[in-house]
């Protein structure tokens, strides 16, 4: 989230689209209802009418996947009607920037597409500079080559009745909805979009959200108080996951992992530190050498030094060109390149798409090393539906791990709070924390190298691998102090405008101080500044003081970075600090120093052309980016149609699918577009009384009790056509698999009309799997197809085509 | 004693029907779960069982204009002013506690089943095996202790609150206000009040299983001023009254589905 979950009652219009709140967030849902109750409107757009819906205003149904093309629709009304923040679109976006005259746009493509690699060449993605490197601006937005032409061009295809044709939504419904959101656009309204992996699970996902970015920066709703965009991220700490790397392009704080061509620690920082001539923009990122190098020193200690590039070479890199994404490790998997696999607290036989495929990989394997905190599809794959155990030579071994409530340690919240908590009981029997696991993993690991030596052996040996305590055990608050950062030498700093000496192995107090000289190590540099200097750990801290009566809870745990509650706060000022919403103040500029939230950086606000920052510090040219070539599938979105999908054609252009998405195409991938065998979209979702997969509540009775077993939503008009009684048992399949469950016929999801035939829309819950309970039925997954977004590889779990008969 | 009524106000407006107070009511009253079955529905178990004493309903819901609303009722004893299942209590189980609630003692329940033909709302649940009769108690311990009830504490979104029977009545007008009149206070007007109030966003005639007008029933009326005195003299007139019971109703029959273990 660029704001946090209590900012949400600051909301003047939420837009909940690409997530079932109310079903997956039911503790911060609260503060959505909050906002109701302040008077706020709350919009659900889903394909299905859920327990969202029911407290929102009102549902416009959708059909999956056509996201880009609802939101297309509203930039397009946003412009054509004016209801965009002028000054704000001027001062704060790149609307105003030049693009390239050799940029261009036709029939999907946009230039530089290699259509064998399916890969776009992104020379012509750029501005045109000034004499000193400088992007050049139109600031009355006019010049047909400037960003906002750019974009009125493009949505301008983006008319009601195409939209309408596209996503099945009437176009009173677009209307409504456009008017209402786009109203926003004033200067003391606030708009917030909350979406989740609605949006994520999709070839698009990254544009959809990129999409509703755009509509954000068109309104000015980034950076205030009820703005932002807000990914709403779920219990199982995926936040905190992703910050510390779970990703596998990432490392700790959002850092590049290297590829092999970027084979100097020069190199790689060259290639991924921005660089910005313009004076006024702060580019924080410019930093980025700092944080790495200090990461690199919280990775092998004293053995980084400045003549080893302080031991870049001892890491890992990706080969260029290569993905390392889930899917891309079963495909090797299931190839018989990738020999064993640690599975820890994940169960992907069940939450990977097309189960089939991803199941027989398992049994290519030699090794498997599951650790959960109970038996799970994955870890007793091998003797699952349809496998013959005396056939698989798979050893696998199953690790009882402690569940979190069972273990110390810090938290994410989808805001960033980074929260401590304490152990609530001891583990039983043998389990252990998974840190534990690791911990004496590698310390066998580690013995190894030391005796028998091996390929990369430096890595192993020289880790920094001091996180036990007394009793051997993993020491978590070593752990995160050495992600908060230390000194690694005696160092004269200033601070308050005095200098002082710091010594070695003190807490760095924030990321402000991190160096690129190996003087400091750092863990993680987001986390900069969660412990203090004097050793408080920042996490732990419960204030429920709240001075700018926003729900800040400045003194409520520590939120990355540097505290800050919401993210680009300058921008909720004009240029020269007055807050555009004084009933909201986030921040206001004295004349001096910034007042409220802790700012995005102490500089004054713009209009100081000398000392003045643009708002948005993290990115190279200090606007936020309507025009964004940062994205592989094109610097604007654009509606393409599911991998699979009920079309045979794209209404807006030649290009069915996303041209940037990779192709499995492999025996067990088939894909059966605009087919007769397989007339439904279908998409996948999980239910509040189960978590993820189920692996864990599927054993908790009570919650078994309420969603006892598989299930099939399909609405009145389809059920009457196939002959289906709510209840009756059915069979679902795709091309790739087919799997039986309970229909449960609803009116939560009525047919669409799609370029002027009637589309029938089903949705399934993925979180059941055939180990237990023992006739729940099977994961949805065993139907969804193996592709993800052009950006990220996040699978596709949200369209695909079935059907369904009776049993 | 001093007499404190209290009221759980159920704002339906504010519910996603999360369940947490379905689970939490089973928690915290060490309820078994039973294996169930999907038959169409979120809502499960399908009704109120003895060991499910609260219950989300879950109903789709199209007015005349044909706007779609799915409504959610979370069910359970409304703990009235006037309760019939007191009234026909030969055995005392049932009484009022110093919280206007109504309180069960199982030790004293002769499995009768006399209040789950009373009651207005349908809700006490016989146990086969135990042969005693089961419903909520609002958490009379938790209540005695100064502490919310389960339900209440489980309650994510504010839709479940309690306080003192004259300030949720002006919480739940006041709420009413707020919802534009669009909405219902349900609970204040009949059986002398009862414990657990609902504000509903529907006419109650909308709700499956929700009496428009509870009363109690005529025959207890009758039961409790003629019949009842007799039957309190003492245990054998207790065991009398089972006898009358079997006489009249024949003995216990198995018609509750006994599935999986608990």
């Amino acid at each position: 989230m660029t704001n946090h979950y209590i900012d949400l009652k600051n909301s003047d219009v939420i837009l909940i689209m690409g997530s079932n709140a109310a079903e997956h967030h039911p503790l911060a849902f609260k503060w959505i209802l909050r906002a109701k109750e302040n008077g706020a409107r709350i919009i659900h757009v889903d394909p299905r009418y859920t327990r969202t819906s029911a407290r929102c205003d009102y549902h416009v149904p959708i059909r999956s996947g056509t996201d880009i093309a609802f939101l297309g629709g509203m930039i397009n009304y946003i412009i054509n009607d004016q209801k965009y923040f002028r000054d704000y679109v001027v001062n704060y976006t790149n609307a105003s920037f030049l693009v390239s005259p050799d940029f261009s746009f036709k029939d999907g493509l946009f230039s530089g597409y290699d259509a064998e690699k399916r890969k776009y060449n992104k020379d012509t993605w750029t501005f045109q500079m000034d004499a000193n490197g400088v992007p050049l601006k139109d600031p009355s937005l006019q010049d047909p080559h400037s960003v906002f032409q750019h974009l009125k061009r493009h949505y301008a295809r983006y008319t009601l009745d195409k939209v309408s044709s596209i996503t099945g939504v009437s176009k009173e419904n677009l209307l409504k909805v456009y008017e209402e959101y786009s109203a926003t656009g004033a200067p003391d309204k606030a708009g917030t979009e909350c979406y989740a992996l609605g949006w994520t699970h999709h070839t698009s996902g990254s544009q959809n959200i990129r999409t509703m970015a755009i509509i954000q920066l068109l309104l000015g709703n980034m950076g205030i108080a009820g703005g932002g965009i807000n990914a709403l991220r779920g219990e199982p700490n995926v936040q905190g996951s992703t910050d510390h790397c779970i990703l596998y392009g990432n490392l700790p704080g959002y850092l590049k992992m290297p590829t092999a061509s970027l084979d100097t620690l020069g190199r790689y920082l060259d290639k991924y530190t921005p660089k910005s001539n313009d004076p006024q923009s702060a580019n924080y990122y410019q930093n980025y050498p700092s944080f790495f190098v200090s990461w690199l020193k919280s990775l092998y200690g004293d053995a980084a030094t400045p003549e080893n590039g302080f031991g870049y070479s001892w890491l890992p890199k990706m080969d260029d060109g290569k993905h390392y994404s889930q899917l891309h490790l079963f495909e090797k998997m299931y190839e018989g390149r990738i020999k064993g696999l640690f599975a820890v607290g994940t169960d992907p036989a069940v939450s990977s798409p097309n189960s089939n495929k991803t199941r027989k990989a398992l049994e290519k394997l030699d090794w498997l090393v599951c650790s959960n905190i109970f038996d799970n599809e994955t870890a007793s794959f091998w003797f699952g539906p349809g496998v013959d155990p005396k056939q698989v030579k798979t050893e696998v071994f199953l690790l009882p791990a402690a569940a979190t409530m069972e273990k110390e340690g810090s938290q994410s919240n989808s805001g960033r709070w980074v929260q401590w908590k304490y152990k609530a009981a001891t583990p039983p029997g043998d389990a252990i924390s998974c840190g534990d696991i690791q911990i004496r993993m590698m310390d066998a690991v580690k013995a190894l190298y030391a005796k028998e030596g091996g390929p990369n052996a430096e890595s192993i040996l020289n880790l920094k691998w001091d996180y036990k305590d007394r009793q051997g055990n993993m020491d978590v608050l070593k752990v995160a102090r050495q992600i908060n950062g230390h000194w690694e030498a005696d160092v004269e700093v200033v601070e308050n405008g005095a200098k002082k000496i710091v010594k070695k192995g003190g807490l760095v107090p924030t990321f402000g101080m991190l160096k690129s000289d190996g003087t400091t190590s750092c863990g993680n540099w987001i986390m900069s500044g969660s412990f203090g200097a004097d050793g408080e750990n920042k996490m732990t801290r419960r204030g429920k003081d709240d001075p700018t009566g926003l729900g800040l809870y400045p003194n409520w745990s520590f939120a990355w970075p540097v505290n800050r509650r919401v993210i680009y706060n300058r921008a909720s000022c004009d240029i020269n600090g007055k807050p555009y919403n004084p009933n909201r103040k986030l921040l206001e500029w004295t004349g001096e120093k910034w007042v409220g939230d802790v700012p995005d950086g102490p500089w004054p606000p713009m209009a100081d052309k000398e000392k003045g920052k643009y708002p948005f510090i993290m990115k190279a040219d200090g606007v936020g980016s309507i025009f964004g070539p940062g994205m592989v599938d094109g610097p604007f979105p654009e509606h393409y149609e599911p991998l699979e999908g009920p079309l045979d054609h794209n209404p807006l252009s030649g290009q069915l699918i996303n041209p940037a998405i990779e192709i499995f195409s492999g025996e067990s991938d088939q894909v059966h577009n605009a087919s007769e065998k397989f007339p439904y979209v279908c998409t996948t979702y999980s239910c509040t009384e189960h978590w993820c997969s189920g692996a864990l509540t599927r054993w908790q009775a009570w919650l078994l009790e309420m969603q006892p077993e598989a299930y099939v939503e399909i609405g009145e008009a389809l059920a009457q056509e196939l002959g289906i009684f709510n209840g009756s048992k059915v069979r679902v399949s795709s091309a790739r698999g087919k799997t039986t469950c309970v229909a449960m016929v609803t009116k939560r999801f009525t047919p669409f009309t799609v370029e002027g035939r009637t589309v029938h829309q089903v949705g399934m819950p993925f979180n059941y799997g055939w180990l237990y309970p023992e006739d729940g039925g099977d994961s949805a997954n065993i139907l969804t197809t193996t592709v993800g977004d052009a950006n990220t590889f996040c699978p596709e779990y949200k369209a695909f085509m079935v059907n369904i008969t009776r049993l | 004693m001093e007499k404190t009524e209290y009221v759980k106000l159920i704002d339906t407006t504010k519910c996603t029907a999360c369940r947490g107070c379905q689970v939490a009511c089973k928690q915290w009253n060490e309820m078994p779960a039973l294996r169930t079955r999907n038959l169409g529905s979120y809502q499960n178990p399908p009704d109120l069982q003895w060991n499910t004493w609260t219950l989300i309903r879950f109903q789709e819901y199209a007015n005349k204009n044909g706007d779609f609303k799915w409504l959610f009722r979370k069910d359970g004893c409304m703990h009235c002013t006037e309760a019939a299942c007191i009234k026909v209590c030969p055995s005392g189980a049932l009484y009022h506690t110093e919280f206007g609630t109504v309180g069960i003692n199982q030790k004293l329940c002769i499995g009768c089943k006399a209040c789950v033909s009373a009651c207005p709302f349908d809700v006490p649940r016989f146990n086969q095996e135990t042969e005693k009769v089961y419903k909520c108690d609002l958490c009379y311990d938790r209540l005695k202790d100064g502490q919310q009830p389960a339900c209440v504490l489980s309650c994510p979104t504010g839709a479940l609150t309690i306080g003192t029977k004259e300030a949720m009545i002006e919480t739940a007008y006041q709420r009413l206000d707020q919802l534009d009149g669009k909405g219902v206070v349900y609970g204040d007007k009949f059986v002398g009040g009862t414990h657990v109030m609902y504000i509903l966003s529907e006419d109650p005639a909308v709700y499956d299983k929700l009496p428009v007008k509870p009363r109690v029933p005529a025959s207890v009326i009758l039961w409790k001023n003629l019949f009842k005195p007799f039957t309190l003299i003492g245990m054998g007139a207790v065991a009398g009254m089972a006898a009358l019971h079997y006489l009249i109703k024949g003995p216990h029959e198995v018609h509750e589905n006994k599935q999986g273990g608990e």
